[in-house]
């Protein structure tokens, strides 16, 4: 390495940068795949069907009552299971598992519960009258959803989405548990190579507070321009 | 073999249990009672106070309590240990253990979610609750005692009540540091025993049970609180 970052790690700084790194893809691929999954449940949870929206209410009731480690533990070893189970019936014999995929999908199941609330919420606040409306005017319900349920619903669910964000955030650190590799356990292993116990927790703790600040800036920015043109609550 | 995990390891998971309780019981009592100079600091101090009292807030809320407890516990240990002249000064200090440490952690972690819910409650409570008690003539501390405080924990109480869950929630994450709670436990008979999912099972409905529990405390001691006067 040319320069040093992060002078004070003693040239951990990279491993810190590394790790940095990895829990932003986890966290975005997570998130991504979470707010995909809650909004389908959301829908299907408001469908016609109910065996269906019992089902749904069941797998986001009983996600969000379980402590978020013993989520992410369990998801984690079923999905590998699960994996490996999948493709020894289809003859391909064992692969070794990404831990950094297997942890992008555990963090998206676990995420899509929480989104299927907000997003459920935020779709019945739609008032009822926009619906009539469009349904009057001859649009597809595809349609309906696509230019007025989604607009509408979006930025009232955007404060819940960006709480969501920083619960995401904060969930890729319990990854590290299981051995992912990214800013925690970059900083664990760089805290037990040094013996800086102190000031890589210090850099790691300010590292996630910094990402936290500015992603929650731009969650912030998109809401304002969401919100353009409607009346200021 | 793998059949009579439960009986041998009972006495040690119930004691894990304990543990968790514990921990959950007491950041829960001392973090509330943190978290009112907290968002006074935010609502009537000054320029200067209520910038620390808001950064010392969200740096809580926006980071991991995993790192959280690591800095606490690892980091802040090691810096105390390090130091001969606090060795010198109080010996107890060295002695404090990983449990101690997870209990300041998750005190102030809550402390810092709860003052920011209490902030919103006491700017929620109308100004005409507290200009009538200046008309009878009580003091600030009174002031805040009997009627600020009160009217703003009964509108903090169903968010309050959440807040206690969520807390409850990320307790199993204290087995990261060497404290043997109900998590630690289990994934002690994870490793011994060769089992997943079990044990993990096992954790996440008790986890389950004590929520209830929690929530029916909370749900009985709501109907009894005054709500006429609340509008």
């Amino acid at each position: 390495m040319s320069f040093d970052v992060l002078p004070w790690l003693h040239g951990y700084g990279g491993l810190l940068l590394t790790g940095l790194w990895r829990t932003i893809f986890i966290a975005v691929l997570g998130y991504a795949l979470g707010l995909l999954l809650g909004l389908g449940l959301a829908l299907l949870r408001s469908g016609s069907n109910r065996i269906v929206a019992r089902v749904v209410k069941l797998y986001s009731g009983l996600l969000r009552a379980l402590p978020e480690l013993i989520v992410i533990m369990l998801l984690y070893y079923i999905c590998g299971d699960a994996i490996s189970w999948l493709l020894s019936h289809l003859g391909l014999g064992q692969i070794e598992i990404d831990g950094t995929w297997a942890a992008i999908i555990v963090l998206g199941l676990a995420t899509s519960a929480y989104a299927t609330e907000i997003f459920g919420a935020a779709i019945r606040a739609v008032p009822s009258g926009a619906l009539e409306a469009a349904a009057n005017l001859g649009m597809s319900r595809a349609l309906c959803f696509r230019r007025i349920t989604f607009p509408l619903m979006l930025p009232m669910a955007l404060p819940g989405l960006a709480n969501l964000w920083l619960m995401v955030v904060k969930g890729t650190s319990l990854v590290s548990v299981v051995g992912v590799m990214e800013l925690a356990l970059a900083a664990e292993q760089g805290a037990g190579a040094t013996k800086e116990y102190f000031a890589f927790y210090l850099t790691a703790a300010a590292l996630y507070l910094t990402l936290a600040l500015i992603t929650l800036k731009v969650f912030k920015q998109f809401e304002l321009q969401m919100r353009r043109g409607q009346v200021r609550l | 073999m793998s059949g009579n995990w439960l009986a041998e390891f009972a006495p040690q998971l119930l004691e894990g249990l304990g543990i968790t309780l514990l921990i959950f019981v007491v950041s829960v009592g001392f973090g509330f009672l943190l978290s009112i100079p907290l968002a006074l600091a935010q609502i009537r101090g000054n320029w200067m106070l209520a910038n620390l009292a808001r950064g010392f807030c969200f740096s809580f809320r926006a980071t991991p309590l995993l790192m959280q407890l690591f800095l606490f516990y690892y980091g802040l240990g090691a810096l105390l240990a390090n130091s001969p002249t606090l060795r010198e000064m109080s010996p107890w200090l060295m002695r404090l253990d990983a449990f101690w440490y997870v209990l300041i952690a998750f005190t102030f972690n809550f402390a810092c979610h709860e003052a920011e819910v209490l902030r919103g409650a006491l700017l929620a409570v109308p100004h005409g609750e507290i200009e009538a008690g200046e008309s009878f003539g009580l003091s600030r501390l009174q002031i805040l005692r009997r009627l600020w405080l009160p009217s703003a924990v009964l509108r903090a109480y169903p968010v309050f009540a959440s807040d206690v869950i969520a807390l409850l929630k990320s307790t199993p994450i204290a087995f990261v540091v060497p404290v043997v709670d109900l998590m630690a436990v289990t994934r002690n008979v994870m490793q011994n025993r060769l089992l997943i999912y079990e044990p993990l099972l096992l954790a996440g409905v008790t986890y389950l049970v004590i929520s209830f529990f929690v929530l029916r405390l909370f749900a009985v001691i709501g109907t009894r609180m005054p709500k006429g006067w609340l509008v």
